[in-house]
């Protein structure tokens, strides 16, 4: 089994996940929310979301627009 | 006061207020505040969202549907690294290079990390950043920043939400005085119309408020309250405020008084 913490939550794959299909379920959830995304803190860009399959212990962060100051 | 805009990394702005769109009651409250504060550019975040809830997306609707240019910060990160990333991810989002520089140094006073921001602020800006970092009132650390290539400071008049004013206003003064020609806008602490007013009068060139509006009885009333107050201190900048005296002087002329003091004059 892989292990990724998805926003700080474990979750458990039995093997190791696309990028593309673990964000096909944030956006199947929340369809019109926008976000970005970083893998162990670092920055990734749409265009790589296609090609990225994430390792065990990988930390997928995905944020999105809140209100700020 | 015609033709006195605001200039940003070469965009120009009628408005003086920055505001914040966090601590609402409610999107509707927020864009009551943006227009009656006659705002041009509004600060945003980024966070993880359960998609379970919705909160941010009806923000974010909501702030798309006002029009007005984006400033979106680093608020949060405590290292160059979380700030860079995150200002990645804004950048992206937001389809805007302007980043509001946050790096935060200590959790009781939330207060820039001095050495961070200048780190955060050079790698931002060899990336393409138009970065606007949230800054202490230290002359010399905004000289750094400005030596890797800010345009724009930001020092705090007090701490995060505190509503204290202008804590420090020999550092104030003295970085109006030495960097005449750089926008410096006063962010954060600002709890009063009074207070912005002040900063206004002492030649600083715009407010980023947030708390101060946001958590009024009614915000769109206090960010109406503030823009007066702003304009009235900016006007008051470029008219040229009179020089403190010690001692009294009349202001009515005191040659050709008709008939009191003639006692004197007799003598």
């Amino acid at each position: 089994m892989v292990t990724i913490s998805i926003n700080d939550e474990l979750q458990q794959f039995p093997a190791r996940p696309a990028l593309r299909e673990l964000l096909q379920n944030f956006r199947a959830m929340s369809p019109d929310t926008a976000f970005a995304v970083a893998v162990n803190g670092e920055f990734v860009p749409r265009a790589q979301y296609e090609a990225l399959v994430l390792a065990d212990g990988d930390a997928l962060d995905i944020v999105s627009p809140v209100g700020g100051g | 006061m015609s033709g006195d805009s605001l200039t940003l990394y070469g965009e120009s702005f009628n408005s003086r207020l920055l505001l914040g769109t966090a601590l609402y009651p409610s999107p509707q409250t927020m864009l009551d505040a943006i227009n009656a504060g006659r705002c041009d550019i509004v600060t945003l975040g980024l966070r993880r969202q359960s998609p379970k809830t919705r909160d941010g997306a009806q923000i974010w609707q909501a702030i798309q549907n006002t029009g007005r240019k984006l400033l979106p910060n680093t608020a949060g990160c405590k290292t160059v690294k979380e700030a860079v990333n995150l200002a990645e991810m804004s950048r992206e989002i937001f389809a805007t290079a302007w980043i509001k520089l946050e790096v935060i140094g200590d959790d009781y006073n939330l207060q820039p990390d001095p050495f961070g921001l200048v780190e955060a602020a050079a790698e931002l800006i060899k990336r393409g950043f138009k970065v606007l970092p949230y800054c202490t009132d230290d002359l010399v650390l905004c000289q750094k920043l400005l030596s890797v290539g800010c345009e724009v400071l930001m020092p705090w008049g007090s701490p995060i939400g505190t509503g204290q004013g202008l804590l420090n206003k020999y550092n104030l003064r003295t970085l109006r005085e030495r960097l005449p020609q750089v926008p410096l806008i006063v962010d954060a602490g600002i709890g009063a119309p009074s207070q912005a007013c002040e900063a206004m009068e002492m030649g600083f060139d715009g407010i980023l408020l947030n708390t101060a509006v946001a958590k009024a009885q009614q915000p769109a009333l206090m960010a109406e309250a503030f823009a007066d107050a702003i304009r009235a201190g900016r006007a008051a900048f470029l008219a040229g405020l009179m020089q403190k005296r010690q001692t009294a002087s009349p202001s009515t002329p005191v040659i050709g008084q008709p008939f009191w003091h003639q006692h004197q004059n007799q003598q």
